[in-house]
């Protein structure tokens, strides 16, 4: 069924609703890239103000990628509670925006709505929203998580500490540890991306953060971010895996070029919660995703990258992770060619994350072959600071030595905590300051050359 | 009247784990100004970043590596990519893995060949500029020796790693090696990576090259230890008549 609207006597129609969806995304590369984006500006409202018209209820009956040959999309169906959609099943798209924006759509509310909503209906309203509308409703949405300490309360703002290091020398990414430790940065999580997917090199540094973690009784959780079927492999050989990462997508095709589909995940998620590691909570999983990863992985199967985004914050929920991060600025100008639609597409991305009930971070990030820098990155930052995101990434002097990109610093971190109030969480807040890292206030505190942490270090 | 305040000016404290920095080029212990980074040291990312971004719209300077290449004795020949300037390369990568039609008419394959090099500005066209020349040094004579044939030398404007596989193809290459600048990072804008195909044809994707990353003087890979490994991959490819991620598990089955 072609979907209408009119302008000024000119009639628009879009052949159906993927369609639509990609014509009434605001402009990005990536889009253009596919072949998906509107002709012009023009065609780009018309698909909008056709897209405020459809009912909600649509979204369940015309799936943008089929049923049956997209486990994504059938997980999507088979886990839609239509209790919880029922309160809104009245609604067009238009009608959402609008009502998520008034004060009868309350945090209590949103959270119960979540599991009604399906990632294609999230995605067709961001398109209807301004920045604006972005934050103000990511705020409304709270999502708490907890593994060793509780991620996401109000008024909190934590940080994943990325001490990557270009051959993972344990000493190197160390030094990087203790730095953005003594700016109290690591809350989310201590992450390291490392250079290689072998085995034993991981292992090396899960044991590494793991002693580091208990000797100073550091109320974190660590990770090494090496594919799913390494961390496997090491779960069943007992190394010490608190968090098992993965990046997915939101097609099915996305997650094959990854080595990855549902049942993998499963089972890996599955395994880690044997492990019975979390002391707060068990939310053990941990993902991280991007607009443009299913063109890049030639997946897209003709939906916009913004949609296919939303679609894998569905695979995402399946497995209460305790993050979910969105790489915006990693994936290159080809896709988000500048720091306005770096800006634009992290919004969204963390606006359709919350309202879907995730918890959201963000990775602040740009490459040098795209048109954006620290400017756009402080902007970035400060919006989702207000927006209530629930962690960003603190990398030394943000320029990561390994993966060659710029993303957020420590001193980043303190910025925005500093301006909002924020503080990180109140277990790795009570912890700081026993360590006399940083005082009542959050402030950070110069240490001394025999703090704890240094010892023994310097050798 | 009020006497003004004594304002001093602002002390940036070292960082007590300044001697950690032996452990890593990560920019650690910069200090602080209230929670920013200390102005030298927001100057000094600003000028990395600087020169990342120019290294990124840098040109291949043609004449001179044809002037440097000129010692081997190959014929040359100058192709261009789809992508007609750096902002089209940019945004449109699938252009940048095309060549354009005049090219396509300067490449036609008389004979099988065993090896043709490739060498294409990616997105650093200065780091290609300087190792190209001193990795082919050592790279062709070790082929030589072991009697490989090589085919005419491609230099390719606004390429990609994927270039390199319609370039073979139309060559009658059995084997491509590209050589293209790598994407610019702070700590290392100059940097050149090389890719291997075995049988390149158009549509192969990166599971199917051997790559070898991280090419330079500053803390990288030297141009002789780079021409090495090459070198050892060059001869697997031949042997196994297979390249990347399968012929790697190829190579690792006997040892499990």
């Amino acid at each position: 069924m072609p979907y209408k609207s009119t302008i000024k006597n000119i009639t628009y129609s879009f052949a159906d609703l993927k369609t639509l969806l990609a014509k009434a995304t605001p402009l990005r590369s990536g889009d253009v890239l596919a072949g998906l984006a509107a002709d012009t500006y023009i065609e780009r409202v018309a698909a909008q103000t056709a897209l405020a018209d459809v009912p909600l209820k649509i979204f369940l009956e015309e799936l943008v990628i089929p049923y049956e040959t997209d486990e994504i999309t059938m997980l999507i169906i088979d886990t839609h509670d239509a209790n919880a959609f029922l309160p809104i099943s009245h609604f067009t798209v238009g009608d959402l925006r609008d009502w998520l924006l008034c004060d009868e759509a309350t945090t209590g509310i949103l959270a119960l709505l979540a599991a009604g909503l399906t990632p294609e209906m999230v995605a067709a309203v961001s398109k209807l929203m301004r920045n604006q509308d972005l934050i103000t409703v990511a705020k409304k949405c709270s999502v708490i998580t907890k593994f060793r300490n509780t991620i996401g309360l109000p008024g909190r703002l934590s940080t994943r500490l990325q001490p990557n290091h270009p051959t993972d020398d344990p000493r190197g990414v160390a030094a990087s540890i203790i730095d953005g430790l003594l700016y109290g940065s690591g809350d989310a999580v201590i992450g390291i991306n490392p250079a290689t997917d072998n085995p034993s090199a991981v292992a090396t540094l899960l044991y590494m953060i793991d002693d580091l973690r208990q000797k100073y009784e550091i109320p974190t959780q660590s990770c090494v971010l090496c594919h799913i079927t390494t961390t496997l492999e090491l779960m069943q050989r007992n190394i010490p895996v608190d968090l098992v990462f993965q990046s997915i997508g939101g097609t099915e095709k996305t997650n094959s070029s990854f080595g990855i589909n549902l049942a993998l995940l499963n089972e890996a998620h599955l395994c880690a919660l044997e492990l019975n590691r979390g002391t707060t909570g068990n939310n053990v999983m941990y993902f991280e995703t991007g607009q443009g990863n299913a063109l890049s992985a030639n997946a897209n199967e003709g939906v916009d990258q913004q949609t296919c985004e939303a679609r894998a914050y569905a695979v995402a929920r399946k497995f209460n992770p305790l993050l979910v991060n969105t790489v915006v600025g990693f994936i290159g100008p080809e896709y988000l060619f500048d720091g306005k639609q770096i800006i634009r597409a992290a919004l969204e991305d963390h606006f359709c994350a919350k309202l879907l009930g995730l918890p959201m971070g963000c990775d602040i990030c740009y490459t040098n072959h795209a048109e954006a820098d620290q400017d756009d990155m402080d902007t970035l930052l400060t919006l989702l600071g207000v927006a209530g995101c629930n962690f960003i990434m603190g990398i030394p002097g943000a320029d990561d030595i390994m993966l060659n990109y710029q993303s957020t610093s420590f001193h980043d971190a303190l910025y925005i905590r500093k301006l909002l109030g924020l503080k990180p969480a109140p277990e790795f807040e009570a912890w700081l300051k026993k360590q006399g890292i940083a005082d009542d206030g959050g402030n950070i505190l110069p240490v001394a050359n025999n703090h704890t942490l240094l010892l023994n270090s310097f050798e | 009247m009020k006497q003004p305040p004594t304002i001093l000016k602002t002390n940036i404290a070292e960082d007590a784990w300044k001697p950690l920095k032996k452990f890593t080029n990560a920019r650690i212990a910069i200090g602080r100004a209230g929670n920013a980074v200390p102005l030298a040291e927001d100057l000094q990312f600003r000028a990395d970043h600087a020169q990342a971004r120019d290294a990124v719209f840098a040109e291949l300077n043609v004449e001179q590596l044809t002037a440097g290449l000129s010692q081997f004795n190959l014929p040359i020949i100058y192709l261009q990519s789809r992508a007609g300037n750096r902002q089209e390369y940019l945004k449109r990568p699938d252009k940048g893995r095309t060549l354009n039609d005049e090219s396509i008419k300067k490449l036609t394959a008389e004979k099988k060949i065993d090896i043709s090099f490739i060498i294409a500005d990616g997105l650093s066209p200065r780091a290609v500029n300087l190792y190209t020349q001193p990795v082919l040094q050592y790279l062709l004579s070790m082929c030589n020796d072991a009697r490989f044939s090589i085919a005419p030398i491609c230099i390719v404007q606004q390429g990609r790693v994927a270039i390199g596989d319609e370039t073979g193809m139309l060559l009658g290459a059995s084997l491509s090696v590209v050589f293209i600048g790598e994407r610019p990072g702070l700590s290392s804008p100059h940097s050149m990576g090389l890719y291997i195909s075995y049988n390149p044809v158009i549509g192969l994707t990166d599971e199917s090259r051997y790559c070898i990353s991280n090419i330079h003087t500053h803390g990288g890979l030297s141009p002789q230890e780079a021409a090495t490994q090459a070198f050892t991959l060059i001869q697997n490819a031949f042997d196994l008549k297979l390249s990347g991620v399968n012929a790697k598990k190829q190579r690792q089955l006997p040892k499990e």
